[in-house]
């Protein structure tokens, strides 16, 4: 694991996160939001996880990104008008985020390096998603369905009588 | 790198998806946070398949690809809730929907 590299994608991340939460313009947002998650999706490269890593791309790149994307095409008529902005949200976070800090520094037990590993291959995944995983797998699937008919329900014209 | 510098950048990604979801008033800028506090989680879970005790059993990584899966479901849902309301009130901005305040 390279440390060079590490680095770089997590200033990365950091910037594409903070840009997103940040922009005023929408679109801007949902593009820097598509950049913080190609960041993720190269962490989980970095870890060993290539699967879940290409799963990131594929599920949140290819489809929420486009998704909010549509959404905000829209919406389009409302991104024009003035926007607050909420301080107190900025002192809750860096409240939670200083103590998650102290937290993770005070452990001892998570300055560790990473054990060497084989490559967790496709196959292996396969097998354990339909061995051990199988009935959170059709949990998964029926959840998926039932989002799919309720967001088609939820986005269908009323009919005008 | 270790385990907890990765901690570290987790928590900071949790916590500007927190700060998106909490300060921003447009409805899209509370679901991008909430994606991004579920996308800090998943990268727990991987960093702590990773550096744990037992990397040949990929726990870690089936917890991650069902969380990605239930984070797709509610960010379709949410974002057809999100034209739905704006249908309704022509609005998308989260502090003008006070039709339920007594």
């Amino acid at each position: 694991m390279n440390s060079a590299a590490f680095f770089i994608i997590a200033i990365l991340t950091i910037a594409a996160a903070l840009a997103a939460a940040s922009l005023r313009t929408l679109i801007h947002a949902a593009l820097s939001f598509a950049l913080a998650f190609v960041g993720v999706a190269a962490f989980f490269f970095l870890l060993g996880a290539e699967f879940v890593g290409l799963v990131q791309v594929f599920v949140y790149i290819g489809a929420v990104a486009v998704l909010i994307v549509f959404t905000i095409l829209l919406t389009r008529r409302d991104v024009g008008k003035d926007r607050g902005f909420n301080w107190s949200g900025v002192v809750v976070a860096v409240a939670v985020f200083a103590g998650l800090l102290w937290a993770i520094l005070k452990t001892p037990m998570l300055s560790i390096a990473a054990p060497p590993i084989e490559a967790l291959t496709v196959k292996r995944i396969g097998e354990v998603l339909m061995t051990d995983y199988v009935w959170p797998l059709q949990c998964v699937g029926l959840v998926l369905t039932a989002a799919l008919i309720g967001a088609l329900i939820l986005v269908m014209e009323e009919k005008r009588e | 790198m270790t385990l907890s510098i990765l901690l570290v950048v987790s928590a900071a990604l949790f916590c500007i998806g927190l700060l998106a979801a909490l300060s921003r008033r447009h409805a899209i800028f509370i679901l991008i946070g909430i994606e991004m506090m579920l996308a800090a989680a998943n990268l727990n879970f991987i960093a702590f398949w990773r550096f744990g005790p037992q990397p040949q059993q990929p726990t870690g990584v089936m917890v991650a690809i069902f969380a990605i899966a239930i984070a797709a479901a509610e960010a379709a849902v949410g974002l057809a809730l999100v034209i739905a309301v704006y249908r309704h009130y022509r609005t998308t901005n989260v502090d003008e929907l006070d039709q339920l305040k007594g």
